[in-house]
């Protein structure tokens, strides 16, 4: 290996390539779309200036801050169902299932995380249709025909198809790798089943389960196809705003807020979300 | 509480909760071959007309080979840059690597309509924007962290003395590299390939914004579907969906046999 003072082109070598690729196509853009808060758009051409106009105008609009407090209910409300789908399912894989059986459930709920978003959505599309096919199924038993296209459970129903089965992996995940011992020494001390959940398992996964459940919030307060497609976003979520001043107006800096705005809700709520998650229960040393 | 009626109540609801996940999937094969325009039950006649219609039109063939070459540049550039990134992690402690790591581990945890409009100024300001590379570029960002993860929980099972002794027999440190570490990751490797190329191939809003008039297939896809029900969106996605799982469950199967092999 070489001195201090020589240049280690070695190291260099693999240490460059990503600082030199990620200032200029990750940070860069980041840094950029901060300062293009700050230009104005004048005959549809954005000029470099330093001026407040841009917040000032976005940040004192009603549908603005409708929008704000809307997406940041519907993404938290469907992280917390996705949540609690998941976890009798997580609990049945880690506790009930051959550790074959769940390393095959993991393995088949990956799949749906890397294949198209947009089709699946569509398909839904389909199936809550008014004479879609859930619709039908309802019929058959005499209920329904329900409207689920266009509302709020349109809306949560693709939030899910996102976040459901990374909920349901990371809690499994999870649950898997606690200490078995110390369910079962919860049990023979006569713990009852709920309460050794609530006692034992919970406790112990609280790292796991509020970084899964960060995870579901992210995935839903950045999305713009289930509220745009499901939802029929009557009510825009703040990606369907970011979307429209960005495509129809040109309105760049003003999308740039919105999205700056997205960015600083995003770390207060991942930076509360790891604290909560660090903290140690009381009494603990 | 305990016993075989929860363990089949249990079973019932995990499969309820894979009935949801994968009905999406399900119904877009089952209504790619379903004659009727808008798609219930009881099912239309079988049809192959929607299939019929997507291979006739050039504008179609004309994403797929955009897509293709989008995606595979991009799992190319994604696996390099991430190898280097896992490489340095591995070997290498110094100082700021906290903020290091952070570099490439950061943009997945951005949304991806953020990134879209970040990247949309950006490129259009360095005059990089509207070209399929616009995509290529965006993509390897998105992308690199995977790959640096798939090969570093490689790395992490290979014992670190390997590369030393490869040293000490007189080997470089280059050769070491060609001789012991590449031929180790590989199926890390292969793997990262798979999976960036199967995340770029379904990547639309970044894709969307910065691309111009160069549309993948997820471009075609959401323009379609903009438009009105129309079916030959299943049949696109059927091919969509092979091409992404045949990836997906080929970057598992290689990752994992190998692991069993290297365990046993």
């Amino acid at each position: 290996m070489s001195t201090k003072h020589k240049i280690d082109l070695y190291a260099l070598t693999w240490r460059l390539p990503i600082i030199l690729w990620q200032l200029i196509f990750f940070v860069g853009p980041v840094v950029f779309m901060i300062a293009i808060s700050f230009f104005v758009v004048k005959n549809y051409r954005m000029t470099e200036a330093f001026e407040f106009v841009n917040w000032q105008r976005m940040l004192t609009r009603g549908y603005f801050w409708d929008s704000y407090w809307y997406t940041l209910f519907i993404a938290s409300l469907s992280a917390a169902i996705a949540m609690m789908l998941a976890f009798p399912a997580a609990w049945a894989l880690a506790f009930r299932a051959s550790e074959n059986l769940r390393r095959w459930a993991v393995f088949l709920l990956i799949i749906p995380f890397f294949t198209s978003y947009l089709v699946r959505t569509f398909s839904w599309y389909v199936i809550l249709a008014e004479s879609g096919v859930l619709n039908a199924m309802l019929g058959y038993v005499g209920l329904g025909p329900f409207k689920m296209l266009n509302t709020h459970f349109g809306t949560v129903v693709g939030y899910l198809t996102l976040t459901l089965p990374l909920a349901v992996i990371l809690q499994t995940v999870t649950m898997a790798n606690i200490d078995k011992t110390l369910v079962e020494a919860a049990r023979n001390l006569g713990c009852k089943p709920l309460s050794t959940i609530w006692r034992v398992v919970l406790p112990l996964s609280k790292t796991g389960f509020v970084v899964t459940a960060l995870f579901c919030f992210i995935l839903a307060f950045g999305d713009f196809v289930a509220p745009f497609y499901l939802g029929g976003s009557q009510e825009p979520t703040l990606p369907i705003l970011i979307l429209d001043t960005t495509k129809s107006g040109q309105q760049w800096p003003r999308a740039a807020v919105v999205a700056i705005m997205m960015m600083l809700t995003l770390f207060a709520v991942a930076f509360t979300a790891i604290m909560l998650a660090y903290r140690k229960p009381k009494g603990a040393r | 509480m305990h016993g075989r009626g929860l363990n089949i109540i249990l079973g019932v609801y995990v499969a309820l909760i894979f009935t949801f996940v994968f009905a999406p999937i399900f119904f877009s094969l089952v209504f790619s071959f379903n004659s009727q325009r808008f798609p219930t039950i009881p099912l239309g006649e079988f049809s192959t007309e929607w299939y019929a219609k997507i291979l006739s039109d050039p504008d179609i063939w004309q994403a797929v080979r955009n897509s293709v070459i989008v995606s595979t540049t991009t799992a190319i550039l994604a696996t390099t840059l991430g190898f280097c990134t896992a490489y340095t992690d591995f070997r290498y402690n110094f100082r700021f690597k906290g903020p290091y790591l952070a570099l490439i581990l950061l943009p997945p945890t951005i949304p991806l309509i953020i990134m879209a409009l970040a990247m949309l100024a950006w490129l259009s300001r360095l005059g990089l924007s509207g070209q399929l590379w616009s995509i290529i570029m965006a993509h390897s960002v998105l992308t690199a962290p995977f790959a640096m993860a798939i090969i570093r929980l490689r790395l992490h099972q290979m014992d670190p003395d390997l590369e030393a002794a490869a040293w000490n027999l007189g080997g470089t440190e280059w050769q070491a590299m060609r001789h012991v570490i590449v031929p180790f990751c590989m199926p890390a490797i292969i793997s990262s390939l798979c999976l960036t190329a199967a995340v770029s191939f379904d990547e639309f809003a970044v894709a969307w914004f910065v691309s111009g008039l160069n549309k993948t297939v997820p471009i075609v896809i959401l323009e379609i579907v903009q438009g009105n029900i129309d079916p030959q969106v299943n049949a696109i996605g059927t091919f969509v969906f092979l091409t992404s799982i045949s990836l997906v469950v080929a970057a598992q199967v290689i990752f994992i046999s190998r692991q069993i092999k290297s365990h046993s």
